[in-house]
């Protein structure tokens, strides 16, 4: 905190204080209100000139404001942009709002500062329509080009049968199959040089190597990748526009279906966020229950990105070999909560129900029979020669891109760089735990394989010592903002049976606030940034995945190789598409 | 008479080999990777050569509207006629063999060297661009492993004195040749694997980069003919490579010559198939680097003993 009250100063110092504000948040990041004139000097300052400067921009969203109740301590505006800055050496996020003015307001791009504003910038205009003075490629980037409207402004519906009944006609046609025409030029690729005409792959969105709904675009000079184009939004579903219809309980399994290889991973981040809000402190016995449900599910991801890299490369075994094993840890997970990808399993406050009796045997067993199978893998695969000879040195990226880039979890482990939001920031009781941060040199395919890999191992410890310390107690926390809510005296008197029954029809009222939680996830870092104004269900939803910085930086990293390289490089970049497009 | 029996009778052992591979591979794959494979049709899951073939007959025989359709026919026809072809010098047994040719192993590296317009006509005809970089491949690659692979036989040859494959095998009664040419046999192995284009060297379709490349654009029986044509391509390398350095029909006198024969032959197909499910791709580069740099040397420097050694040895 002395930290942040230091930098609020210095730019006060700096920028002078009328224009920026300071906003009180439930999770203590520092949050300053700027004007957009000073967004770009503000953001260079912090990037560049303070001492422990802010490398890593960490998420931008948009907020559309003029729905929202009871605001009175804001500039009341039509719209927030917000910047969430982090910085490695303080350890710290600072967040940054605009606010802004109109129906379709602007404000400058801040591209030319970090790399990975580009994508950030481009959905925010997606999404809400306001535009980014300066940006190279202002374009929607998850809706169809053709998609009248931006969809979590509030006026736009959030349903089908809010909007009318859909008919296809002729010139709708037309116009959408026109839309689809590939002209490499709005794509910024050329079509020739003077000694080269070049080719245009498209390589997805149905293509084995891709791993779902997307496509890539690659411009060849043979077979060598002159330029990279992804085009994603195949898979957007509109999570963050469901978050604003949903109750906060039932927004839930949702977040399961945001990386769908996480599972209740995704739970614990957006409950994080909720139960700063509702201000519930769980018991440790949630925690630790957590802790060795999401460890599964990392080990139970880590084995599905394992065998599919294999795959990649042209190896056919691994992959049933890993899921044979991804089988047993579901089993667990099954015993568990029911369910095997999408359990839902995570409540606020707690969790569904205690684990079942014999939890313990099944995750002993687990405990005792993986080591020696991971043994194997890493023999069978990062052991061969030819594998190695298609991983190493490819896709190579140094720690100062990484950070450029928006790269967080084994991506950037793989650079040399000892960073776990586990150990440096830990939640939900990770501070308790004994277990190491694999890191590996190089930053290539091999290393990010070689990380994930030795991270299964940790994970797997962490689960041991839950199973040895399980702590006694509750599977919930005492708090009324719970789900389901606490039913014990319902009986016996009114107001608890009214309050029981408000809680269960409509949902908890989360108190008006904002909090963002941030994970380590599977496949890095994993916010839920959600603004209350103190309503059944959220009034904004931000979810910040780690897969969209990482696929934003795959064409700067596939230049110069080959096309048989992109599809390790993808592999080894561990996305899910759902976690791109939420 | 006799021999439109033995031409009728190697065909039809061909092509139902060629045929019962699609059981072989799919259930030995399975069972290496723990898996069961097809186990419905028939006893074993036998009948799923019929299945697939019917399906395969019965599927929509699809002519790209923007394919060469000419050559698009032709391609696949070529493969296994090709194959089909260099059988012809291979001895099954003492007597079994449809044409012995003096010329007999520069006939198989002549008919397995045709089997390569398959993959280029289709690829180009595909008019596709995945199909196009298959074929590309694929071309390259041939040109690369055709060169060793001749020379990677010459040991054997100069050994023997004669390019009749009878006269080989009657070469082998006191050792066979994988013990005199180890080097020989291993080179002409990995050549024979990246001319049928299997896993590891399946890089002209490499299906986790080019989909199914130069064959991406065929469907029903073209698709199954260019199938037939790798499994009658694995069965011929290794008919061949058993002809060549592991004695042919011999053995020990319990079983016929025929039964030898195809003893070792299925062996190496299994090592085909397990080759397939053990190793990774290397990158199309990274194969051809090997090929000219590593693999051609040491061919000629087999030759260059063997020559030096046979020259010593008659004196």
């Amino acid at each position: 905190m002395q930290d942040a009250d230091d930098i609020l100063k210095q730019l006060q110092q700096r920028f002078g204080d009328t224009g920026l504000q300071q906003q009180q948040r439930k999770d203590d990041i520092l949050t300053v209100w700027l004007p957009k004139e000073q967004l770009i000097p503000v953001t260079q300052w912090l990037k560049a000139a303070v001492d422990k400067p802010y490398k890593l921009l960490y998420d931008v969203c948009g907020i559309d404001e003029r729905d929202r109740m009871g605001n009175g301590y804001l500039p009341l505006k039509d719209f927030t942009v917000v910047y969430h800055l982090f910085s490695f050496e303080r350890n710290d996020f600072i967040c940054l709002k605009v606010a802004l003015e109109g129906e379709y307001p602007s404000l400058p791009s801040i591209t030319s500062l970090y790399k990975n504003a580009n994508w950030y910038e481009r959905e925010v205009y997606d999404m809400f329509g306001i535009r980014f003075e300066g940006h190279p490629h202002l374009q929607r980037i998850l809706m169809p080009l053709t998609w009248p409207g931006h969809p979590l402004r509030k006026e736009h519906p959030a349903r089908a049968t809010e909007s009318g009944p859909f008919r296809l006609f002729t010139e709708y046609e037309d116009r959408e199959q026109n839309a689809l025409e590939f002209k490499p030029e709005e794509w910024g690729m050329q079509r020739q040089t003077d000694d080269a005409d070049f080719m245009f792959l498209n390589i997805g969105p149905q293509h084995p190597g891709t791993h779902g709904v997307l496509r890539i675009v690659l411009q060849l000079d043979g077979e060598d990748i002159v330029d990279a184009v992804p085009e994603i939004g195949f898979h957007h579903r509109g999570a963050e526009k469901m978050g604003e219809r949903q109750s906060w309980h039932t927004y839930i399994p949702y977040t399961d279906r945001v990386d769908y290889l996480g599972g209740v991973m995704n739970n614990l981040a957006y409950l994080l966020a909720v139960e700063k809000l509702a201000g519930i402190e769980v018991p440790d016995r949630v925690k630790v229950i957590r802790v060795m449900l999401c460890e599964l599910f990392r080990i139970s991801s880590h084995l599905v990105w394992f065998g599919t890299f294999a795959q990649d490369v042209g190896q056919l075994s691994p992959v049933f070999y890993m899921f044979t094993d991804r089988e047993k840890v579901f089993d667990i997970i099954e015993a568990v909560c029911g369910g095997r990808m999408h359990p839902n399993w995570f409540r606020i406050g707690g969790v569904a129900q205690d684990l079942p009796n014999g939890w313990d045997g099944l995750v002993r067993h687990f405990v005792n029979y993986f080591p020696k199978r991971i043994r194997e893998y890493t023999n069978m695969v990062l052991r061969n020669s030819l594998f190695k000879g298609r991983t190493k040195g490819i896709g190579i990226y140094t720690l100062e891109e990484a950070i450029e880039w928006g790269v967080t979890g084994a991506g950037l482990r793989a650079c040399g760089f000892e960073w776990d939001f586990r150990k440096k920031r830990p939640y939900s009781g990770y501070e308790m735990f004994d277990f190491d941060i694999p890191i590996a040199q190089n930053g290539d395919c091999y290393d990010r394989a070689i990380v994930r890999v030795e991270e299964m191992r940790q994970s797997l410890r962490i689960v041991e010592q839950c199973l040895n310390n399980m702590p006694e107690g509750s599977y919930k926390a005492d708090h009324p903002l719970t789900t389901p809510p606490i039913k014990k005296h319902t009986m016996k008197d009114i107001e608890t049976l009214i309050t029981h029954f408000l809680n269960v029809s409509w949902g908890p009222v989360i108190p008006a606030g904002e909090a963002m939680s941030c994970i380590e996830a599977t496949k890095g870092a994993n916010s839920y940034y959600l603004t209350s104004d103190g309503n059944t269900s959220p009034y904004r939803v931000r979810i910040r995945t780690p897969s969209f910085p990482h696929m934003q930086m795959v064409p700067y990293i596939s230049k110069g190789y080959t096309v048989a390289d992109l599809l390790s490089i993808l592999g080894s970049v561990d996305f899910v598409l759902a976690d791109i497009d939420r | 008479m006799q021999h439109v029996w033995i031409v009728l009778g190697v065909l039809f052992v061909l092509l139902n080999v060629a045929a019962g591979l699609i059981w072989v591979e799919r259930r030995m794959l399975a069972m290496w990777q723990d898996r069961l494979g097809p186990n419905r049709a028939g006893p074993l899951g036998l009948l799923i050569v019929l299945a697939d073939t019917l399906k395969l007959f019965f599927k929509e025989d699809w002519i790209p509207s923007f394919a060469d359709k000419k050559i698009f026919v032709i391609a696949p026809a070529i493969v296994v006629a090709s194959v089909l072809m260099s059988f012809v010098v291979i001895p099954f047994a003492p007597g079994i063999v449809v044409a012995d040719l003096n010329i007999g192993v520069l006939f198989f590296l002549a008919m397995s060297s045709l089997g390569v317009y398959s993959i280029v006509l289709g690829g180009w005809a595909s008019n596709n661009k995945y199909s196009l970089l298959g074929a590309m491949r694929g071309a390259s690659q041939m040109i690369a492993y055709e060169v060793f692979m001749g020379l990677s036989l010459m040991g054997v040859v100069m050994m023997t004195g004669s390019f009749r494959l009878t006269d080989i095998v009657e070469a082998q009664r006191s050792v066979w040749f994988c013990f005199t040419q180890p080097l020989g046999l291993i080179l002409f192995f990995i050549a024979g694997i990246a001319e049928t284009h299997r896993l590891p060297f399946d890089i002209p379709e490499s299906e986790s980069e080019l989909i199914a490349g130069f064959h991406s654009e065929y469907s029903g029986m073209k698709f199954g003919m260019f199938f037939i044509g790798e499994y009658l391509g694995v069965t011929l390398i290794s008919a061949m490579t058993v002809t060549m350095f592991f004695g042919g029909w011999m053995g020990p006198e319990f079983l016929p010559g025929w039964a030898w024969f195809f003893i070792k032959t299925f062996a190496f197909i299994l090592f085909f198939i397990l080759l397939r499910a053990s190793l990774p791709r290397p990158r199309y580069d990274q194969l051809m680097e090997s090929g000219w740099k590593v693999l051609l040397p040491l061919v000629l420097v087999n030759i260059l003993v063997t020559g030096a050694v046979l020259l010593y040895l008659k004196g």
